[in-house]
């Protein structure tokens, strides 16, 4: 299955085969998302060259022009669907060149794909503009062009917006590297934890710590348009859901009541959360305006109904629940009604995530040791990505098409980190993060 | 990093589990004075022994006086059996001498269970303790609960023996 472009479209049986047959066939350079096994497409990226060096607050202009290809080939490389190339040893073209490439010298390096661009920016605090091109080395064509113009210190952004259209030209899937999550960095020993709420880009870059420590942070989760995040915190005794102000620095109590709040989520369009509220032990699924008031009960079922992820058109919710003994997952609608069971496996299943393409729900699986899987809405084509002792709490990349999620240790030196895996269970890595760290949220793609 | 107005010390909660932990050691020796030496001169009045031993209606009062400031619970389960029950019993006989104490009931749960869920479990447990002691006539508005899910361990080994001693419900008197 190899043609002159490289071409990956591996027809599997079940359940992949209908994923692929969903995406469109495209005739020239295409890189498949969901193939296992598929090896990957080779990419030469060399430094972006400028017209004239100039100085930015975040370096000097050529010096961007090699950091923001370092940022390209990383995002690409750590999609596991590309060998990049470069920049280290590779001469950056010319001017010129960006956009008419010397094509029989990169085919000569047996690169399949070429991404060129430019920084160009007067100077000090000016706006900086990347130029980002991929071309076809053996059909020697241009496959798309973007231009980007930010602030000098988001030249990260710049580049992974490069990154995402080459991507999304090469798998035909959405983009996913420009966005952001927010997770819970870990230190200290294991019966004192220090759980801290911080930020980072989706590569671990823009590192920041939100709390300090002093309260107890956990299970954050981004609003959809990125201003907010809701998060457990214990001040004390005193449990409670805040949503934190990025901008402002500021936070805000979701719902004030002397009972155990948890697990708070965001409806698709930001309007409202769903949070699990304990009483007398029974824990249920309730639903708030996020500008607070009074919340409306979904779940009156005798055992634990904890979590919920909304499906991308906010009619439905996946949740769980151990009314049936031991944990499943279920699914219902907005209003509460029509709640049924979708997970039959043997074993246990947790923290059921809806993917933002609809098509999919991740969700622990415990049966010895912790796993990640996904299966359909109605609970069909379970399948699993990860095998490690802990895995926990899947997160979904913007295009749906990779999964973050934090894995434990064992023992009294038991650590947490965040790691990521795609759709094929192949391609998995740690995150960077400077401590340890768990329940990572990856927010949509940035606006 | 300072404009959140959220920090008071989470650590006073670990402070006082691991005080707990410690406690069969420190509150039960007996003050060695009295016994060991023979008068050598006889003295006209004995004086009473020192006032020793905690504060009546204290923390350190209760871990003196019950059999255990917590009860144990099977994987993903939360009933009360014999041995709870004899535990609880001793706490509510402790918590009618004082009946202005109060009490925190913590919630707490193994490491093999997801983070969320073991939040609930923490509160099942910990109002399983709650409603027992109620039973034996304890006034719930003295009692408050908090789970802590599997966030504050006991035990820091990844085995069944570290995990049993993690599924618990202590009671902490407020102070």
């Amino acid at each position: 299955m190899r043609t002159a472009f490289s071409i990956r479209f591996q027809i599997l049986a079940s359940a992949l085969a209908a994923l692929l047959l969903a995406a469109p066939v495209m005739a020239q350079l295409k890189v498949d998302v969901t193939a296992e096994g598929s090896s990957s497409l080779k990419v030469a990226i060399p430094a972006m060259p400028t017209q004239q060096v100039v100085d930015t607050p975040a370096g000097s202009s050529d010096a961007l022009g090699q950091k923001i290809a370092d940022v390209i080939a990383a995002d690409l490389k750590g999609s596991g669907l590309f060998t990049p190339m470069g920049p280290a040893g590779l001469a950056a073209p010319s001017m010129g060149e960006v956009t008419a490439p010397a094509y029989d010298r990169w085919s000569g390096m047996g690169a399949e794909a070429l991404v060129q661009g430019y920084v160009r920016t007067a100077g000090g605090d000016a706006q900086i503009t990347v130029g980002c091109y991929l071309y076809d080395v053996a059909l020697k064509q241009e496959l798309t062009r973007q231009g980007y113009v930010v602030a000098p210190r988001d030249w990260r952004r710049a580049a992974h917006r490069c990154a995402d259209a080459i991507y999304s030209r090469l798998t035909g899937e959405s983009p996913f590297f420009d966005s952001r999550i927010a997770y819970i960095a870990e230190t200290g020993p294991k019966d004192h934890r220090v759980k801290r709420l911080a930020i980072m880009d989706s590569d671990g870059a823009n590192h920041r710590f939100i709390t300090n420590g002093q309260s107890l942070a956990l299970t954050p989760r981004w609003s959809p348009d990125y201003k907010s995040i809701a998060y457990v915190s214990y001040i004390g005794k005193t449990v409670r859901i805040y949503l934190y102000n990025v901008d402002q620095g500021k936070q805000r109590v979701l719902y004030e009541t002397n009972k155990a709040v948890f697990a708070p989520r965001w409806s698709p369009d930001g309007r409202t959360l769903l949070f699990s509220m304990a009483t007398g032990g029974n824990t249920d699924i309730y639903k708030i305006a996020a500008s607070g008031g009074n919340p409306t009960r979904l779940t009156d079922s005798p055992g634990i109904d904890v979590g919920g992820s909304f499906s991308p058109d906010g009619r439905k919710i996946v949740f769980e629940s151990d009314r049936s003994g031991g944990q499943q997952i279920y699914v219902m609608n907005a209003d509460g009604t029509d709640q049924h069971r979708i997970s039959f496996g043997s074993g246990r299943f947790a923290t059921p995530e809806w993917s933002p393409r609809g098509d999919l729900i991740a969700f622990t699986r415990i049966a010895g040791n912790f796993r990640i899987g996904v299966m359909s809405p109605d609970g069909s084509g379970e399948r699993l990505l990860t095998n490690n002792w802990q895995d926990e709490a899947p997160t979904w990349s913007p295009n749906g098409r990779v999964l973050q999620f934090f894995r434990t240790s064992q023992g009294e030196k038991g650590t947490s980190s965040i790691w990521q895996v795609d759709l094929t269970g192949v391609n998995e890595r740690k995150i960077p993060t400077p401590v340890d760290g768990s329940d990572p949220s990856w927010g949509p793609l940035l606006p | 990093m300072r404009k959140i107005p959220v920090l008071l010390l989470v650590t006073g909660a670990a402070l006082a589990l691991s005080a707990c932990s410690k406690k069969a050691p420190e509150a039960l020796p007996t003050p060695p004075q009295a016994v060991a030496t023979p008068a050598p001169t006889p003295t006209p009045t004995p004086t009473p022994p020192p006032p020793s031993g905690p504060r009546p209606g204290s923390q350190a009062d209760f871990l003196a006086s019950v059999t255990s400031d917590r009860v144990f619970f099977d994987t993903d389960k939360y009933d009360i059996d014999d041995a709870d029950k004899a535990t609880l019993q001793s706490q509510a006989t402790w918590l009618r001498k004082y009946p202005a104490a109060k009490v925190t009931i913590e919630g707490h749960c193994d490491e093999r269970g997801t983070r969320e869920y073991n939040l609930a479990l923490g509160d099942r447990r910990a109002n399983a303790a709650k409603n027992y002691l109620a039973s034996l006539g304890i006034d719930p508005g003295r009692m408050t609960t908090i789970s802590y899910g599997k966030e504050r361990p006991d035990a820091l080994g990844s085995d069944e023996a570290s995990w049993a001693k993690n599924r618990r419900a202590v009671s902490v008197v407020v102070e």
